[in-house]
């Protein structure tokens, strides 16, 4: 990146930075979705052919997918309250970088203990 | 001795340049404000079918036919997938057209791009929804109570 676009307010910085995040995230988990509906509508087609795609879900390989997948959703769903707080709270725009870095505890915490939970059954070989 | 002039915008520039007039307007605020009220629901929807999924019970091991027939007994969890799917499908096609919107330049790959993407997202929302309606958690053998 050249020096000339560098040191502007918005760019490079928080504010940038939260917005490429929200924008990746929002594809991936929208992506997810379509495959997920299809996943899903194996049951209407037979038990046996929805049991075997499930089972495809369940090792450890996809369980970690599965667990960048809910941290997307995670990052996601926290820092849209954030633009929510951003957009409709008066001193929003003042606070959007300390809601940032409370947007990130907040998923650290979310994803540690669901990652404990989650890849404890998945490799606890159920 | 001071001059004067015209506050901008103030009705004297070309109508060409007046974004307010047309009525796509109202549909953009629609449109922005639907993103933050469906999210609003998504948080309590999706993170609620995360957690009776994949944290309660035996977790991702427990997710079968009858896992997924145990919960469509009930209208509750119907209705709750029924509105994750359609607000997820709304929410998650309003941002990929914004993105649409913001990275493709020419008017032709826009509209191919967009109607590529509500094309998928007619299909998606009604299978979803028929899948929901007409589902029969009932095979043989079934100890669920709707089933005796």
């Amino acid at each position: 990146m050249s020096k000339a676009s560098s040191g502007t307010l918005y760019r490079g910085h928080e504010g940038m930075w939260s917005w490429v995040g929200h924008r990746v995230t929002g594809v991936v988990i929208f992506l997810f979705l379509l495959v997920h509906v299809l996943d899903t509508s194996l049951v209407r087609v037979s038990p046996g052919a929805y049991d075997a795609v499930m089972s495809t879900y369940k090792n450890p390989l996809m369980a970690l997918g599965e667990t960048a997948l809910v941290a997307a959703i995670v990052f996601h769903a926290f820092n849209g309250l954030r633009l929510i707080l951003v957009d409709f709270w008066k001193s929003g725009t003042k606070y959007h970088r300390q809601m940032l870095w409370g947007v990130l505890a907040l998923w650290v915490i979310t994803m540690v203990a669901f990652s404990i939970r989650h890849l404890s059954i998945a490799f606890g070989g159920h | 001795m001071s001059a004067d002039i015209a506050a901008p915008r103030s009705q004297r520039l070309d109508p060409k340049y007046v974004r307010a007039r047309k009525s796509r307007g109202s549909f953009e605020m629609i449109a922005w404000l639907f993103m933050r009220l469906s999210g609003v629901a998504l948080i309590v929807l999706i993170f609620g079918h995360l957690f009776a999924n994949l944290m309660l019970g035996e977790g991702i091991s427990g997710i079968d036919f009858g896992f997924v027939a145990g919960k469509w007994a009930d209208p509750v969890w119907m209705f709750w997938d029924l509105a994750m799917l359609w607000l997820a499908m709304l929410h998650g096609t309003n941002g990929v057209r914004t993105i649409i919107n913001d990275y493709a330049e020419k008017p032709a790959t826009r509209v191919w791009l967009k109607g590529i993407l509500y094309v998928a997202t007619i299909v998606i929302v009604v299978l979803g929804t028929l899948v929901i309606f007409t589902f029969d958690p009932c095979i043989p053998g079934s100890t669920l109570s709707v089933c005796q």
